[in-house]
Parts: structure tokens; sequence; C-alpha cells
């Protein structure tokens, strides 16, 4: 009985038994990229709000304060997203009659809460704390961007563990002066007029973060921290 | 074994020294002199008793075997089961799970479990692929002030249980209220709750609460309801001009502290000279009330001062776990007895019970006696404590007569410092002996205090019950009004209170459930529970507290209060107009009861803008500063959780001098009827009220470790007396079942006075011989989905004359089975190979001080270099707890508080028979000594967090970490399920979600959950944490301040509710903390110490101070 290969299909087995390795190992990376893409983890995408609200208009341009909405953030797990109330105390006033601020007028008058899209969303079992974030000199921008420069909010983190790792493994490589958490363009162009006061992460990191009195990477990246 | 004690009894063949075996034969060897027959039972009964309980055969190995109580070789023992060394308990020291727990039992065949199972493994990858799903955010419009979205509010409140009310403190988020703690400034509570407060959450969320107003089970409306019963009432005022009054309207309710609710019954029965009002509780204090007055002819209430007393003698009161005070006294009677700091004295408790309680387990001594015994001992103690009874003095056996002069001693030394409380269930005489033994010691005034009733209107419950049978029955009731209880369901049977109920014309029920009673009844309202409502209640001292709701009533309910102002003109009036008017005049009237006023409010029907009209006198007439004056007082008041000053004064009462006439001449066994039957409100469900409570049905009923069911309860000997479950080795054990972990308990049928009940039968060491208890709350019929048809009603055989204990109990075995799930031998930490472990240490305060690790000798930790791990280092802080087994009186309120605070799930007894229960904590249950009277000791054990965790380095996907402070964190994102860490830990502390437990679809449950604990789903390992959402909070609460984490700042929610302080959390490495200086004391240990796991949590000896004079008795 004839052989029913011939002897160069050897060639092909061997490509395929090499080549499976390197298709799992391709699968896998793919898999993995595919879990880091903003596809899937939403970054970069703006959401549909039920009010185009700009956060560049009220932020970038208009100069209001965080906080001015976000009330709680320095004191709260949740950094508070404004009632309807907050909306009126100026829309009363300016854009009265603006069509696109007919939803809030409109829950103003109904009693009925504006619906809004979530952009950040963590799993439930992922207990993030906004107040010792901000009150140990994580700025907002570090984790939300440049908020000021959005028409429309879109989270620019991929929100994975690694990303949180990222800064819970080098704190000192992130965190800035307290009272320049609320500050959008960080790091600034220009720190200090004189050059020798440039702002140096690698120096003033370090420094900070034994000034703040952060807490050892291990403590930062036990799982309970976040996980509960 | 056998052979081990075979040669006992070559060695002593007739030894007869233990105190059972003299127990039995004492009547036959004593000569019997005319006194003695009077106390004792006839000879014939103790020649018939003894002859049940020694059956020739078998009565060598069971006297040897009571003779060694370590007949197993084990000084602890956990069971019946253990002690005697059955196969099946040999099978589960080996597995954790019973065999079967784990194997397929499905219609679905092997083949297709597999092909289904590979098909979902293959398809499992494919769910990675789903994005979260969109989130929305609805903020507020107006956001309240003070009310910041993620940041809980407390308030203060009270729950009112059998009328008497416990100060809590509730956390609400976002208006929903979802743990319960106790209030420190309430005197009943001092920060500690207990397991129906830290449950009655989930009764608030329940979805089988009653939700509508029902007329002949027909949804109606609230007007439709007035509708029907304004003319009802218009027509009992003509009724009442009658001459003779003929009919009437009654109003049956639970006992009733509330100054606002009886002000407004009393209105109610001044406006309507005919009507009546009952109070009726299943599980109420007649017996302390009507002994009160059998004493000093007045209705008194007792406080007793626990933090004062030396020396303390409860006949047959379970005062550490049971009443409206016992919170308060747990607490006072722990810190008498905690050996910290160098302290070298103890309390000392003598307990005299005709059943196994909490109380009578931590006691320094306790004598186990048949009910109708109590009053003789009471009689035979008060005489020789020089208590002039009128009575000759009594006769007892030796044992009975070295324990009197033992205790009468103990108490004539201790004038003034020592303490007699009787049982609710003891007769009123045994009360009366016990107030006159106080004023005799000259205990009145220093630890026992008389104030004026706190109940409003203090009466015999089942007095009062049965004159409104009578009533009914005669025909004489045109209106009946139950607020509300379940009397169909709990009234004593000879009454037959459905039966007289039918003959009332028109019937209303005020209740949380649709029950029983709401069958029968025209008209049902559904209650607001006390969460929901607006009312006030006073403690066990008087203090009153303001209950003030943290919701709006989820299912439209209403309070007492609303259903009254129903009768009372005022048809639209609320609870807090009514409650807030009522405190309002009474502070105008420098806080006396403000005067009832006839007939004042008129309000035409249907107008809800009047009732602000109606004290147009009382509020326009006092001055702005009087009112402002007010709004301090009743503000004060809502934040404290107490009125202040409410608490009653102390007063003088004299015995009366004919108090010692009545005897109340217990019945005796007979010979066709030779048992005695104890009824005992349960102690998880009570009265039957929390029926429905997963919580409570779940958890383990601190003796008996019994879920889901109430049973006969047995000692040993009886059963071995009635052939009844196991014998093995000359035991009688609870039959366990091969392939689970529940018991298969035989059936008995209890025949009591002509009724007849059927009961599975629980063996319990240390319960008195020839009694059996039986607990009320179970056999409910319509109670929800949880609590109907489980166990049996012990309210069918209970009786108005006997209601707590009585004679002439027969018991027939039905020759049937009935599984019971408890949790006893579940989790064991014994090993067959080591032999016994050194799990529980105890000694007696002389001990103690001789030898103050009290731990066995020879044995010791392994030290630093035994493990070949580098041990970690801690910068900061490192948590660790520990545990005083001498102050743990194992009310199980811990674990309902764990169940709360973690979002813990209801398996089901079903799970639980398979081991299965997800509790966090559990309370151990150990005993020492003899079956016949054990000494007990209880051992909450959840995880150690142990510094070489067995269960951290088996992970295969590092689920299970260990933190940078020292806890062993458990991460259930990242759990796959292996159950490894279970497998491997020593402790059996791991719980794994073998199924779908938690209920993620009932909308009012996802409400009840806390929100800062992950809720688990199928197929993950869970365990105690540490509370590490409190720890999370305390320090980033601290870091914001840039502080250390104060010690007492963080407290898991075990050690909050624990009423006597014996968990203490904190940081190990400050030395200046609580733990740490309680794990400096020399009785601290570790569990498994020799393991070299390291537990953080560790626990402290149990010391017990028995007098010298008894000796180990």
């Amino acid at each position: 009985m004839g052989q029913i290969f011939n002897r160069s299909t050897n060639f092909i087995s061997k490509v395929t038994i090499f080549g499976a390795f390197f298709f799992i190992g391709i699968i896998i990376w793919l898999l993995l990229e595919f879990n880091r893409s903003s596809y899937y983890t939403q970054a970069y995408f703006p959401r549909e709000q039920p009010v185009q609200f700009s956060h560049k208009h009220h932020v970038g341009d208009d100069g209001v304060d965080c906080r001015y909405c976000h009330t709680t953030v320095e004191k709260l797990a949740f950094a508070g997203i404004p009632p309807t109330k907050t909306c009126m105390n100026c829309h009363s006033q300016i854009w009265r009659d603006s069509p696109y601020l007919e939803p809030v007028r409109e829950s103003w008058r109904t009693g009925k809460p504006i619906k809004w899209t979530r952009v950040h969303d963590l799993p439930d079992f992922t207990y993030f704390n906004h107040s010792i974030h901000v009150n140990k000199g994580v700025g907002c921008s570090t984790c939300h961007g440049r908020v000021d420069l959005m028409p429309l909010t879109y989270q620019v983190a991929s929100l994975n563990m690694e990303w949180c790792l990222e800064c819970h493994r080098n704190p000192e490589q992130f965190i800035r002066p307290k009272k320049e958490v609320f500050t959008m363009d960080w790091p600034p162009q220009q720190w200090d007029p004189s050059p020798d006061k440039q702002w140096h992460q690698d120096v003033e990191g370090p420094r900070l973060s034994k000034e703040y009195n952060i807490q050892s990477t291990g403590v930062l990246t036990s799982c309970s921290t976040c996980h509960r | 074994m056998a052979e081990l004690v075979q040669l006992k009894r070559a060695i002593s063949p007739r030894e007869e020294d233990s105190d059972s075996s003299r127990e039995l034969v004492d009547p036959d060897s004593s000569a019997v002199d005319a006194q003695s027959s009077i106390l004792d039972p006839p000879s014939s009964i103790l020649n018939l008793r003894s002859s049940i309980l020694d059956p020739p055969s078998s009565i060598l190995d069971l006297r040897s075997s009571i003779l060694d109580p370590r007949s197993s070789g084990k000084q602890y023992w956990r069971s019946l089961e253990e002690l005697a060394g059955t196969e099946e308990f040999q099978e589960l020291l080996h597995r954790e799970f019973p065999e079967n727990a784990t194997e397929w039992n499905d219609p679905v065949g092997r083949r297709k479990f597999l092909k289904l199972m590979g098909a979902s493994f293959a398809l499992a990858g494919l769910t990675a692929c789903t994005r979260q799903p969109t989130e929305y955010i609805a903020p507020y419009v107006r956001q309240p002030e003070e009310l910041v979205p993620g940041q809980p509010a407390f308030f203060a409140t009270a729950m009112p249980l059998d009328g008497l009310a416990t100060g809590l403190i509730v956390e609400s988020h976002e208006g929903r209220p979802t743990k319960i703690e106790g209030n420190k400034d309430h005197p009943a509570s001092l920060g500690a709750t207990d397991a129906f407060s830290q449950a009655s959450v989930l009764g608030l969320y329940d979805p089988d609460r009653s939700q509508t107003l029902t007329h002949l089970g027909d949804i109606v409306t609230w007007p439709a309801f007035l509708g029907a019963v304004r003319p009802a009432v218009d027509a009992q005022r003509a009724v009442a001009a009658l001459k003779p009054a003929k009919g009437g309207l009654r109003i049956l309710s639970g006992t009733i502290t509330s100054p606002t609710l009886a002000h407004q019954i009393k209105t109610l029965l001044a406006t309507l000279p005919t009507a009546k009002w009952h109070q009726y509780d299943p599980a109420g204090r007649d017996n302390a009330r009507e002994g009160s007055r059998l004493a000093f002819g007045q209705y008194a209430n007792t406080v007793y001062r626990f933090d004062k007393a030396d020396v303390v003698l409860s006949l047959d009161s379970d005062f550490l776990a049971c009443g409206p005070a016992s919170l308060r006294y747990a607490r006072d009677f722990a810190a008498k007895r905690q050996l910290i700091s160098g302290k070298r004295e103890m309390n000392r408790l003598y307990v005299v019970e005709s059943t196994v309680t909490n109380t009578g387990s931590v006691a320094d001594h306790r004598l186990p006696l048949r009910p109708s015994e109590i009053e003789r001992f009471a009689r035979a103690l008060a005489t020789s404590a020089g208590v002039q009874t009128g009575q000759s003095a009594f006769l007892m056996d030796e044992r009975r007569s070295k324990w009197l002069t033992a205790i009468g001693k103990d108490l004539r030394e201790h004038r003034g410092a020592s303490i007699v409380i009787a049982g609710d269930s003891q007769p009123p005489i045994v009360h009366a002996l016990a107030h006159a033994m106080n004023q005799t010691l000259g205990n009145v005034g220093s630890t026992v205090i008389y104030t004026d009733p706190v109940e409003a209107n203090p009466v015999d419950g089942m007095a009062s019950l049965r004159e409104l049978v009578t009533d009914m029955d005669s025909g004489q009731v045109d209106l009946l009004l139950i607020l509300g209880g379940n009397p169909v369901y709990d009234a004593p049977a000879d009454l037959d209170f459905a039966g007289a109920m039918r003959k009332v014309p028109l019937r209303v029920h005020l209740n949380l459930y649709k029950d029983e009673t709401s069958e029968l009844c025209q008209w049902h309202i559904p209650e607001a529970h006390y969460l929901e409502s607006w009312s006030d209640a006073r403690a066990f001292d008087g203090t009153v507290s303001i209950i003030q709701p943290l919701i709006a009533p989820l299912y439209s309910g209403r309070t007492a209060h609303e259903a009254l102002a129903a009768f009372l003109n005022e048809p639209e009036r609320s609870s807090y107009d009514t409650v807030r008017d009522y405190w309002r005049r009474r502070f105008a009237a420098g806080g006396q009861e403000p005067p009832i006023k006839v007939g004042a409010p008129q309000v035409a029907m249907g107008s809800p803008g009047a009732p602000a009209a109606t004290q147009p006198a009382a509020t326009s007439a006092p001055s702005q500063a009087a009112s402002t004056g007010f709004e301090q007082f009743w503000r004060k008041s809502l934040h404290d959780g107490v009125v202040a000053n409410t608490a009653l004064q102390p007063k003088t009462v004299a015995l009366k001098s004919d108090w010692s006439s009545q005897t109340s001449n217990p019945e005796r066994p007979t010979a066709d009827a030779p048992f005695e039957i104890v009824f005992r409100p349960d102690p998880t469900i009570h009265d039957g009220r929390f029926a429905n409570n997963g919580w409570l049905q779940e958890l383990p009923k601190p003796l008996s470790k019994l879920t889901w069911d109430n049973a006969a309860i047995v000692s040993p000997a009886t059963a071995g007396a009635l052939a009844l479950g196991k014998r093995v080795n000359g035991f009688s054990t609870n039959r366990m079942s091969s392939i689970g972990r529940e018991i298969l308990a035989d059936q008995i049928e209890l025949q009591y006075r002509g009724r007849k009940v059927i009961a599975p039968v629980l063996i319990q060491p240390g319960h008195p011989d020839g009694v059996v208890t039986v607990h009320l709350g179970y056999g409910r019929t319509i109670a929800g989905r949880v609590g109907s048809n489980a166990g049996f009603s012990a309210y069918a055989i209970r009786t108005s004359d006997a209601p707590w204990f009585g004679a002439g109990l027969q018991v027939a075995k039905t020759g049937g089975t009935y599984s019971l799930a408890t949790t006893q031998s579940h989790h064991l930490l014994d090993a067959e190979e080591i032999g016994e472990r050194d799990i529980v240490r105890s000694g007696s305060l002389e001990e103690y001080k001789k030898h103050p690790t009290l731990g066995p000798e020879g044995q010791h930790e392994p030290g630093e270099q035994a493990s070949l791990y580098p041990a970690f280092e801690y910068k900061d802080y490192a948590w660790g707890m520990a545990i005083d087994l001498s102050s743990c009186v194992g009310c199980s309120a811990c674990v309902v508080a764990c169940v709360a605070e973690n979002n813990i799930p209801v398996v089901g007894k079903e799970q639980v028979a398979r081991s299965r229960e997800m509790h966090w904590l559990r309370v151990d249950t150990y005993y020492k000594g003899g079956q016949t009277n054990p000494d007990t000791y209880f051992q909450p054990v959840a995880c150690q967090h142990c510094e070489n965790a067995p269960c951290e380095v088996v992970c295969p996907v590092a689920a299970t970490a260990h933190s940078a402070e020292g806890l062993n964190e458990m991460t259930y994102n990242r759990c796959v399920g292996t159950r490894y860490c279970s497998n491997n830990c020593p402790y059996k502390v791991r719980r794994f979600n073998f199924l779908l437990y938690q209920d993620f679809y009932t909308a009012s449950l996802k409400m009840m959950r806390n929100p800062d604990v992950t809720v688990r789903s199928r197929g993950v390992m869970e365990k105690c944490t540490y509370c590490v959402q409190r720890i999370q909070k305390a320090k980033i609460d601290s870091q914001k301040e840039d502080r250390k984490v104060r010690d007492g700042e963080i407290v898991p929610a075990c050690a909050q509710a624990c009423p006597t302080e014996a968990i203490v959390f904190g940081n190990i490495n400050d030395h200046e903390s609580r733990v740490a200086k309680l794990k400096g004391e020399q009785r601290n240990y570790s569990l498994l110490g020799e393991l070299n796991v390291k537990p953080r949590t560790t626990y402290l000896a149990a010391v017990r101070n028995p007098n010298p004079e008894l000796g180990s008795e």
C-alpha cells in the first residue's frame, strides 16, 4: 500500500504544529488587546445624554469649579451628580428659553429627575472612593482627562484593574500638590516663572507622597482596598 | 472503649456517687418519711419512673457512661454523638460536607449533565465579550438638606417587643434602613442589640408582608373601611345608652407601654362605656406582674442591678437572653465577671432551671429540676434565708439540701449585693418568694429596685383573654378590634378563641401579615412596621423612646394609632400628629399624663384638613416660648432616642402580711402520665411573630443548634427510657443520617390534657429528666413563604391554666422519623487521628489564680522559626480580634448582625441539612462533663485571619490573599470556586455558594442590602472579612484628617451587637489598644495554635466561679 502523504507534507505538519502555538498565542494576545481596546472599555466614546451638557463650555469657557456641581467629591466615595436645582441656580437667569435646556426645565417643573447616562462605570464589586484620592493629591484630570476640553463627556481611562494598579503601585508618579487637584491643565507647561522651579514629578512626587502619608504600595495593592 | 467501660465496672460495680444516678435511685433507698412525701412525688411513681429509666439490661452501661463523662476520651464535646463516638460522627470528622452533598441528585442523568456542562464551559468565554450594560444616574431634582447620596444617615428609634422597647440606631442609605445598631444612650440597649432587632430589617422588607387593606379577601380602600366602621362605632354609642347595656366594642392588643396609644385607647373607652380593652401576649410576663401583686398587693415593676450583685440566683429565669432587659442585664452581669487587667474577682451565678437556657449554660452552678420542683426549692431556700414562708421547711434529697445550704450561705454572706430572680414562666408565688428573699437579704434598694409598672394598664393577660373569650362566646361583643397579634394561632387551645371570635359580628384585624387571624376577620388592615411608624414605647425601667419612622410605609400600612383614630372620629389623623400632640400636651402639663378629653374631637368624616383644628385650644394658648421649648424637647428626644427623665422613680413597696398563704401546688406526675411539659418562647422566632423571617429561622438556636424547626427536647436518660434516638455505647444520642448532616429524629405523640400533637424528638444534654420542652411559635399555617408549615404548633396543647409548664404529659413513640436540620455537628474542628484538640479552655477561678493560662500541660505553640516562609511585617496596622469566652452568653445576636451587615443569604432547611449554611460567624457550643448536667461553653468562630493562612497558599487564582495589614482577604470576582481553600481551612469558616442562594430578583430585598458589600452569586467562596468595609471607611476618614485610626473607631458588626462586649477588635500593633491588652492576658490562647497558622482572632479562656462548698457540681 502506497503512502498517502507525500514527504513534503511533513513540512506542512511542522508548520501546523509550530503554527498552532503561535496561533494560540495570537488568540490570547488578541483577547487581551480586545479587553484593553476602547471598543470594550468604551474609553473615548462620548455618551449620549438627555441634555447636551458640555463640560467644555462650563469648565473650560466659564471656569466653573468641579466642586460647584460635584459637591461631595472631597467628602464621600461618590463625587455627586448635581440635582436639577443646581442647574436652575443659573439657568433660571440665563439661557432661560434655550431649547437645549428644555429637559432641565421639564425636570424642574415636574419633579422628575434627569436621567443621565453614566460615563465612568466601575463594576459593582469594586469600591472606589473619590474623597481619599482627592485628599491625597490625585487630581481630577489624572483619571478623567481634560474634561474642560470635552463637549460631550467620555472616559479617557480604560478603568481596567491594570490601569488602577499603575498608580496604586507607584502613586508618587501621579500625585500633585493638594491645592492643584482641581486644576485641569496639569502638569503645567510653566510651573513657576523661574526655570529652576519647573515641575519635576520624579522629585516632587516622592516628596508629596511622604508629606501626604500615602499608604505603602503593599496596602494600596491589597485586594480589600478596592474589593469588599 | 467497651473494654474500658467493663474494666471500670469491675472496679466499682455499684458505685453510685454520680449525680444523676443518685437522683434516680434516691427515692427507693431513702426512708420516705411523712414530710418528704409531701414534697416528693409518691414513691410508686418514682419507682415507676426509676424502673422506666433503669431498664435492667442497659442500666450498667448507662450508669457507667454517666459515671465516666469521658468515656469517649473527650473532655469537651459538641454533641451526644461525639460523646458516644457514633460511626456517623467519625464519618463527619473526615468530611466537611456529607458524602452526597456534592453529588448530582437530579433527574437529569450524568451523561446529559456532562454534555450540558461541556457546552456551557465552551460558551462561557463568550460572556466576556459583552460590555457592561449602560447605567443611568437619576439625581434629585431638589436635594433634601443633609441627605447626601452615598452618605448613610443614622436615626434613633426603638423596637417594641411584647410592648417593651429596645433603643436602636438605624443606618439609612438614601432613605432605606439597612442595618440596626443599639443605642448607647438607651438603658435597655447600651449599644447592644438582640437577634430580633437585628433581623427586623428583613421583617420590614419581607415581600410576604400584608400589602393591602382587605374586606373578606377583596382589596378595598381606606374610606370604604371607614364607611363600614363608622356606623358600627356610632351604633355602639346607642348601645351604651341602653340600660342594661348589651354588647360592645372590644379591643385586643398585646402588652402596651406606649403612653400615646394607651391614652388613645383610654379616650376611646371613655367615649364608649361598654367598650373594653384586653391585653394578651402569648409570651407575656403575667407571672412577674401577678407575682408582684401577690407579694405587695399592687403591681410593681422590678429592675435588677446586676452591676452591683456579687451573687445571683436564678429560679428558672433566662434573664441573660430573654425578656425586655436581657441586653442590659447581660452587659451588667458580664462586666462583673470580666477578668482583665489584673482583676481577680467575679460574681457568682446559680441557676435552677427546668430546661436548658443560655443563662443556665453560663452559670457557675446549674441545677436542672422538674418545673414543678422549683417552687419547692424556692420555698426551702426562702426558709433557709430566713423568710417566714408560713410553711414548714421541706426536706430535699442530699444533693439538693447541699445546694440549699451552700446557696443560702452565699446569699446571706452577700447581703445587699445579691439578687434572687424568678423566671417569667414560674408561677406568681415563686416571684413572691424571690421578692421576699430579696427583702430579707437587704437587696431592695441596692440591687433590686421597684418602680411603678411600665405597662400603661397592667393586667393578667391570660385572665384578660379568658374574659374576652367568655364575652364573645356569650354574644356580648359586637365589634372586635385586634391591634397586632395573632390570637387565633397563639391563644391557648382550651379557650377556643377562633370559635368564640366567629360569634362577633364585625371583626377587624391589624397586623403585619395576613395570618391565621386575618383569615377569620372580615377586615384586615396592613400594619406599618415599626421602622415605618411614629409611636412611642417604654423600656424595662420606664424610659420612653419616641419611635420614629426610617421610611414611609412600603405597603400603605397603618399604625395602631391610625387604626384607633378611625374609631375615634379622627379617621385621617396621622400617627405623627397623634404622637406629637400627645407629647405636646404632656410637655405643657409639666411631664404629667394629660387629661383625657371625651368626645372633643368631633370631626366630620372625610375632611383631612380638619385634624389640625382638633387641638386649637392646646396649640394657640401657650406662648411662643413654650412652643419653642417643646420643639427643643421634641427634637432632643428624637435625636437621643430617649425622652429625658422618663425612667420610673424607685418606690417603696412592703410585703403583704399574707403573701405566703397562697400555694400553687403544682401538679405532680402521675403513673399514667409520668412526664412534665415546659413551654418556652422560641429562642429565634419568639412567639411565632418572626416565623416568616428567614434570618431568624436559619439562626441556629443557641443550645440545640436547630434551624427551621422546633422539637420536643428531652434529656438523654428520658430518651433512653422511651427508646428514642440511637443507642451507642450506652448513650442515647440523636440519630444522624448517614448521608447528610441532619438528625433523623423519632417522632413522638405528646398528649397533654386531652390534646395531641406530633413532634420530633431532640436529645439535649443537661435537660432535666422526665421533662419535655417544646418551643412556641412553629406550626404556622398562614405565615408566608418562609414560615408556613415549619415545625409543629405547641399552642395546640397549651392551656390557659398552665401556660408555661404542667404535669400529666403522656408520650408515645409513633414510629415515624422526621429530619431536623441542626448545625451542631457541622464544621467540626476535631480530627480523629489527633485525639482531643485544645479548642476550648476553661477553668475555675481558683484554677485561674494558680495557673492563669488554663491551657493543657506541656503544650505550646510552635515558635517563630517554625515556618518555612518569612514572617510578614506590618508597619502601620495589624488588625486583630479577641473573644472572651468568659463573657459570651451564646445569644447569637452577632450571627444575625453579621448576616445583616454582609448581605449573607438564607439557604433553607434542605441546604442547612447538607452543611451549606452561609453564616460567616457561628457560635459553637461545647459541653464538658457528663451528659446529665454538663458545663456549657460558647465559642463564636469566624475566619481567624491566620498569619500563615492555609487557604492562601492553595488558591490557584490568588482569590484569597494576605493583605498588608494582615487581613485574610477574599476577592469574590477572582474566585473560580475550586473550594481548595475551604478544604484546607482547619477552622471550617469558609462558605461556598453551592447554588444561587442570593435573591437577586425580589425588589424589596434589593433595598435591604448593604451597598458597601458585594452581593455574591453562585460558585463563589466567601467568609468573614472582619467587616473590611468598616475598616476601610475608618481608615479613609482618618487619612483625610491625617491621623491614625483611633482605638474603638472600627467596630465589626458582631462586636457592635454583642451585649456582653465579648468581642473586641482593633489594631494589635498599638499596644495601648483594648484588643492588644486583651491579647496580653494570660488566658489568651489561639484556637488550634499548635498548627502554627497564627490566627489573628484569639480567645480568652472561660473562667467560672464555682462555690468551693459545692465543688464541681
